[in-house]
């Protein structure tokens, strides 16, 4: 932009708004940007830079701090409980992100057609997802028990017999997978719809007097268009999924055994249960780097896909 | 105000207490804590910790009737426990903990509060005749009490205030139904539990802890039965020892024979919630449960259980005993006001009411045993007879030292693989090995 000072007769500048030095911010900006600085660097930069340090000490409440290295860090390679605390998390999230993603995709489908009562059955819909997530557990707990629950009352009278839900090693992530999608399957729908109700009319018409299938319509027109959606969804979903913690820990605390022991079950008991500060630290700083990788990929992803929004 | 003396009454609180006195010496009655001068300290306000339990309720029913006698105000705060202990552990690290009278489990925080130095050696005020009435002695909490209120270098930390010994109980009908008796031993206790399953009525002949870290005590409780604790006077671990590869196969056994689906994920409320329905032969568990058993709104058994002691294992008759103790703070600034308040959790009042009411066992056996006592106990008197059977053969069931959480988790997680097939050698060996480093490195810092 082109910006004229005015310069009055005697040859000095004008007391119109004065020009910044190049490169540099006019002092006045600064009393706006403090306040967001001192609590980015409080509540972010700081308990990062801590956290990182707390890594690299041996630092276990009641006894002295002392400096490790990476120490730490080794320890992680060796310590199997965390290995398949990573694993496990690895297939919780994938379970959880995919299942929620098919099912909320189909619902917004259903619900992007002109049903009867269409409104109060999506109202109905997405009220798991306004639920707090412990009395959602609490709820569920009581469903899973395998003798006093309704789910295995509800088999049996399909004739199925009974089944051991959370209480059993095989059957602990499917279970949690369950609870995960039926909460959070209505916030993948309304994405998905958001996008449905995005899509322009014409593709459809043009596809119509081809004579294109119902099928082909989604396969080639809708799928291709709603796929940033989708990506905006996984990449909700897999953090969500990733952190989960709530759901877990009041289901199942981790168990049967570690059976559902995901990383931050297990961070949370080096923590605070067996108060190993320190190597709990250096989980915390291996999840984080976990979480930022896979957040990284998906916004590529969602960069790569962006032409078909229009904001490339 | 006038104040009297250097007790810091005022002269009303004087008159009062005088008038007090007078009034019952006139009737007869002599005052329960009549020696000790618990106005001491009135005016002060001391804060004070609980573990959400039956024994903590039972503190603060009764917390007005301590400030009436001694004139100190008491702000206590009741949590779960698992938070309680966390919270512990960060406070008193820091140095300025928020409360001056701290409930703790002796198996679980024991050692750690006594590597921290966390707590006041009660010692002092324990022979001082104008806090502590006369018959407020050591000995009077059995041996397991003063074991668990002694640390190494002999200072009294926590007092002890209610033990927990670990019964059986058991569905009389359905016992009487198969023809069985009460089991004696082990073996006759698998053989009843597999006597009693039959899947296709979902009756299952026994319950106990599965899940990871709570079933640790059903397994050492075993262990005591084959003669051995989990760990040695010299701090080795018997984790692997043919005892507790023994307990480790019982365990198996029975949980794998004779325990409902699901048994891995079992804690003690859903043990409990499955003996409530009355489909169960016998559940193990601490003895502190037994309330809704007999509460008719709750349960399908009211009337027909049984509350067995420990069957005798095959090298020993032992019942496997946790406890809790109340303690002051080291760095409480209140410590005599805060000792007045243990002392009264410990009195013979509190304690009646908690074993009256089947919110726990008080430790004192001048409690336990007076007859007055007893005769108001609202439990069944074979409640009561298991309690006092329980106490003659009392063993510790968890080990002393501070990483009894790790223990717990890592053992437990072997013992919950024994449900899924594990086999009982290779799982205790493994976690054996995979739980001593965590303990050498303990007691190296």
């Amino acid at each position: 932009m082109n910006t004229a000072v005015p310069s009055s007769s005697d040859g000095k500048k004008d007391a119109g708004p004065r020009q910044p030095k190049k490169g540099s911010l006019r002092p006045s900006h600064w009393p706006f940007i403090i306040p967001a600085l001192v609590v980015v660097g409080g509540v972010i930069v700081f308990p990062w830079i801590f956290t990182l340090w707390m890594s690299v000490n041996g630092w276990q409440i009641g006894v002295e701090q002392h400096f490790v290295g990476l120490t730490n860090y080794q320890r992680l390679l060796t310590d199997a409980r965390f290995i398949d605390s990573m694993g496990r998390t690895l297939s919780y999230t994938a379970l959880s992100v995919i299942a929620p993603l098919f099912l909320g995709t189909l619902a917004a489908l259903i619900f992007n057609t002109k049903l009867p009562g269409r409104g109060i059955l999506r109202g109905i819909f997405v009220m798991p997802m306004m639920a707090t997530p412990v009395a959602i557990a609490l709820v569920w707990t009581m469903m899973f028990h395998p003798q006093l629950g309704i789910l295995n009352y509800l088999l049996s009278l399909v004739g199925i017999g009974p089944q051991e839900w959370v209480f059993h090693p095989a059957t602990v992530i499917p279970s949690l997978v369950l609870v995960e999608t039926w909460q959070w399957t209505p916030l993948v729908m309304l994405i998905v719809l958001g996008g449905l109700a995005s899509l322009p009319a014409e593709p459809y018409e043009s596809a119509s007097l081809d004579g294109a299938s119902g099928w082909q319509k989604f396969r080639f027109i809708t799928f291709p268009m709603i796929i940033p959606f989708l990506l905006i969804a996984t990449m909700i979903r897999t953090i969500d999924a990733l952190k989960s913690f709530d759901i877990i820990y009041a289901i199942t605390q981790g168990g049967p055994g570690t059976a559902s022991e995901t990383i931050n079950l297990y961070l949370y008991s080096v923590a605070f249960t067996y108060y190993d500060v320190g190597y709990g630290s250096a989980i915390a700083v291996v999840f984080f780097i976990l979480i930022i990788a896979l957040s990284l990929l998906l916004i590529y992803l969602r960069q790569r896909t962006s032409w078909l929004l229009g904001d490339a | 105000m006038t104040r009297f003396g250097t007790c810091g009454l005022t002269r009303r609180q004087f008159l009062a207490a005088s008038a007090a006195a007078t009034g019952l010496g006139i009737a007869g009655v002599r005052p329960a804590f009549a020696d000790v001068n618990w106005r001491k300290f009135a005016g002060t306000t001391i804060e004070v910790n609980l573990i959400t339990s039956p024994r903590g309720e039972t503190l603060q029913r009764h917390q007005k009737e301590f400030e009436e006698l001694t004139g100190i105000k008491v702000n206590s705060e009741m949590m779960p426990e698992q938070q309680q202990r966390q919270k512990a552990v960060i406070e008193l690290t820091s140095g300025k903990p928020s409360f001056d009278v701290i409930h703790i489990s002796y198996h679980v925080q024991k050692r750690q509060f006594e590597k921290g130095s966390w707590l006041a050696d009660l010692t002092p005020f324990l022979k001082d005749p104008s806090l502590t009435e006369a018959s407020f002695v050591m000995s009077d909490f059995g041996s397991a009490g003063v074991s668990f209120a002694t640390d190494s270098k002999g200072a009294i930390g926590a007092l002890p205030f209610s033990v927990d010994y670990w019964i059986v109980y058991w569905n009389k009908e359905l016992f009487a139904k198969k023809n069985l008796s009460y089991p004696k031993t082990f073996e006759e206790m698998v053989a009843a539990a597999q006597a009693l399953t039959d899947p296709k009525s979902q009756t299952y002949g026994f319950v106990a802890r599965g899940q990871k870290n709570a079933n640790v005590p059903v397994w050492t409780s075993f262990m005591l039965g084959y003669g051995s604790s989990s760990i040695d006077e010299k701090g080795k671990l018997l984790t692997d020892s043919p005892a507790a590869i023994e307990a480790a196969k019982l365990y198996q056994t029975l949980m794998t024979t004779s325990a409902p689906p699901g048994i891995a994920g079992f804690n003690w409320a859903e043990s409990q919630s499955a003996f409530l329905q009355g489909k169960i032969g016998m559940w193990f568990d601490g003895l502190g449960f037994a309330p809704p058993l007999e509460n008719p709104e709750k349960s399908r058994v009211v009337g027909k259980v049984g509350y067995g002691v420990m069957p005798k294992g095959p090298a020993a008759h032992a019942a496997g005993t946790t406890g809790d103790g109340i303690g002051v703070t080291a760095a409480s600034t209140k410590k005599e006001a805060a000792y007045l308040y243990v002392q009264w959790a410990l009195s013979k009042k509190v304690g009646a009411d908690m074993l009256q009411t089947g919110s726990g066992v008080p430790f004192r056996t001048s409690i336990v045993d007076d007859p007055e006592v007893r005769k108001g106990v609202k439990m069944p008197a074979e409640w009561v007879d298991a309690i006092v059977q329980s106490a003659k053969i009392s063993k510790l069931s968890l080990p002393v030292v501070i990483p009894v959480t790790e223990f717990r988790d890592v053992m437990g997680v072997a013992l919950t693989n024994l449900l899924s097939g594990g086999n009982p050698e290779a799982e205790m060996r493994r976690a054996t090995e995979e739980f001593r480093p965590i303990l050498e490195r303990s007691e190296r810092t």
